[in-house]
């Protein structure tokens, strides 16, 4: 349904803009007076302050690998986030777990896992795709590197980033 | 060659004037350099105060560069220099498609007039019996017009060189926002015309002096630092000030301060005015497509402006370096320093002002400018003409 707003008659003194202007230097002013007595300034100095605390629980930070409560890591290289993910940020080398091992059941895990940070957009679809709730998206923002290399989290890097998910998946475990 | 024969060279009249005028431009352009990132500093700051920001508060001396612990951030002061150098060690990147000559042209276009308007405004009274004005011109008011109305080509060239479509947008705009506001300006200023009797603005400012500022209706006349020891003729001097020609012409001489105030803000493109640049509309506008140091030509050229625009201000509205009581700089080479603070002093306070209508003034609608500068100062400025010399008839009568 159209609206019709009815243009508001300007009297003279609206007409010449210089009231309102007064008007808008007196509030510019207060605020400046304020600010310079340090006051009402709302700037946060960034790498001393953060916001941490009050990111929401769905906050998509750097993706990183995390490892069960039994200590078993939950990445069964099935390279289904290597293929998703959408400006290819990952590369896996997927390994046979050796006869001796106790996940020996499991049969695969990542050799090597890298995610190159400079690349990743935090789209969030590896953890979206993960059948087996191995990569999270954690609240880590602030990656940086002086090169190219320096931005690849390597396993290594992801595992610590990511630490231990408790109670997700069960299907691995001894039956009782 | 002995001193006394060089010492007797050097002060020979033309070689005088030669030696001293290239002192001059070399001290007065190095100072305008240290002014522009002063004011872009000044800028920042204002701009985040108003709005509740920190602005910039942490480039200082580099401690930790030098081995030290901490990084002193002296309140962001270290801004002003890692500006320019941030501009300068850019690449300088020339799209493809410009017309090269030009391209590089325009920005010097820009940058030359403010600094050419700065040559013939007094900054101070005399140094040393050195007059504190690199050329006193008898036309010297309409030789600023006449350098200033230069700089639209600056923008409207880089405009049309940049070959895209966004600076070409602001390149048109800057040479219509100039028709409509410049014959305002030249009008509002012949009323002073009238009043002072001359053109020269070394003479606007001894008659400002005399008989007080333009902008101020009442001015003790004669007033001197001796007379405060002398109650009578103090008085005498605040009753022989009040007269009723300067109370009428007060109102004529205000309209013209105001218009050619605003019209100083539309030809140094500031905001509410500045339609070519336009960063949300027109992505910088005639600008766009310049960088490193061509685009801090443009910048230069548009706070060297500013200075000259408010130098032009305060010399021919607010007394230029004068101040009451204070003495000029014949009295010693102390007043005449005095006196040249005192002209920083009041371009500062334009400055500031106008950095404080940037900030709080939305940019005026296209046709709002022109719809203001034909309809509203042009008709406004020649009425004021007539009413300076309406009051100048009856009151000479
Ligand atoms: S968050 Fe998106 S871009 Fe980053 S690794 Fe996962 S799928 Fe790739
Ligand atoms: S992280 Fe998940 S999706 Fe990616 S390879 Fe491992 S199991 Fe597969």
């Amino acid at each position: 349904m159209a609206i019709v707003v009815n243009r508001p008659k300007l009297t003279t003194a609206e007409k010449f803009y210089l009231p309102a202007i007064f008007a808008g230097l007196a509030i510019t002013w207060k605020h400046l007076k304020r600010a310079l007595f340090n006051k009402g300034i709302v700037t946060m100095q960034y790498p001393e302050e953060k916001w941490d605390a009050n990111l929401p629980a769905w906050y998509r930070g750097a993706p990183t690998l995390v490892v069960d409560e039994n200590g078993r890591e939950k990445c069964v290289s099935c390279q289904l986030c290597e293929f998703i993910c959408p400006p290819r940020a990952i590369t896996i080398k997927p390994m046979e777990i050796p006869e001796n091992d106790p996940w020996r059941k499991v049969e695969k895990r990542p050799e090597a896992f890298d995610i190159d940070m400079a690349r990743c957009i935090y789209c969030g679809l590896c953890e979206e795709v993960c059948p087996e709730e191995a990569i999270f998206l954690r609240k880590d923002y602030s990656i940086t590197g002086l090169n190219r290399a320096e931005m690849v989290h390597d396993k290594e890097t992801l595992y610590k980033l990511g630490g231990v998910m408790k109670g997700l998946t069960f299907k691995w475990n001894e039956l009782k | 060659m002995d001193t006394a024969l060089i010492l007797h060279f050097l002060t020979t009249p033309l070689v005088f004037l030669i030696w001293t005028t290239f002192l001059k431009t070399f001290i007065l352009l190095n100072v305008v350099l240290g002014v522009v990132s002063v004011t872009v500093f000044a800028e920042r700051k204002v701009s985040a105060f108003i709005q509740d920001r920190t602005g910039p508060n942490r480039v200082g001396i580099p401690m930790t560069l030098l081995g030290g612990k901490k990084d002193i951030p002296f309140w962001g002061l270290g801004q002003m220099i890692a500006d320019p150098v941030k501009l300068l060690t850019k690449e300088n990147f020339v799209p493809a498609g410009v017309n090269k000559f030009f391209f590089w042209l325009a920005p010097k276009l820009v940058l030359l007039p403010p600094l050419l308007v700065l040559a013939v405004l007094p900054f101070g009274s005399s140094l040393f019996g050195v007059e504190m004005t690199i050329a006193n011109i008898n036309a010297g008011v309409l030789f600023i017009f006449a350098v200033t109305s230069l700089s639209v080509y600056g923008i409207t060239i880089a405009g049309w060189a940049s070959n895209s479509k966004f600076p070409f947008i602001g390149g048109i705009r800057s040479s219509s926002q100039m028709i409509s506001y410049e014959l305002a300006l030249g009008l509002s200023i012949i009323p002073i015309f009238m009043v002072c009797g001359t053109l020269n603005i070394n003479e606007i400012i001894d008659w400002q002096i005399k008989n007080g500022w333009l902008v101020a209706p009442y001015w003790p006349h004669g007033f001197s630092l001796g007379q405060l020891l002398h109650p009578h003729d103090l008085i005498h001097s605040l009753v022989a000030g009040v007269s009723l020609e300067r109370f009428l012409l007060w109102i004529p001489l205000m309209i013209s301060f105001v218009i050619f105030l605003v019209s100083i803000f539309a030809e140094t493109n500031r905001l509410p005015f500045d339609l070519p640049e336009a960063e949300q509309e027109l992505v910088g506008g005639y600008h766009t497509e310049y960088s490193s140091m061509n685009f801090a030509s443009f910048f230069l050229g548009e706070y060297a402006a500013m200075f000259a625009g408010s130098g032009a201000i305060v010399s021919i509205f607010l007394g230029g370096w004068s101040l009451p009581i204070i003495p000029d700089g014949s009295q010693g080479w102390f007043w005449g320093l005095v006196n040249i603070g005192v002209w920083f002093a009041k371009v500062s306070v334009i400055l500031l002002f106008m950095i404080w209508i940037r900030w709080t003034l939305p940019r005026f609608r296209y046709d709002q400018l022109m719809k203001l500068g034909w309809l509203g100062f042009f008709p406004i400025a020649l009425f004021n003409i007539f009413l300076t010399a309406v009051i100048l008839a009856v009151v000479h009568h």
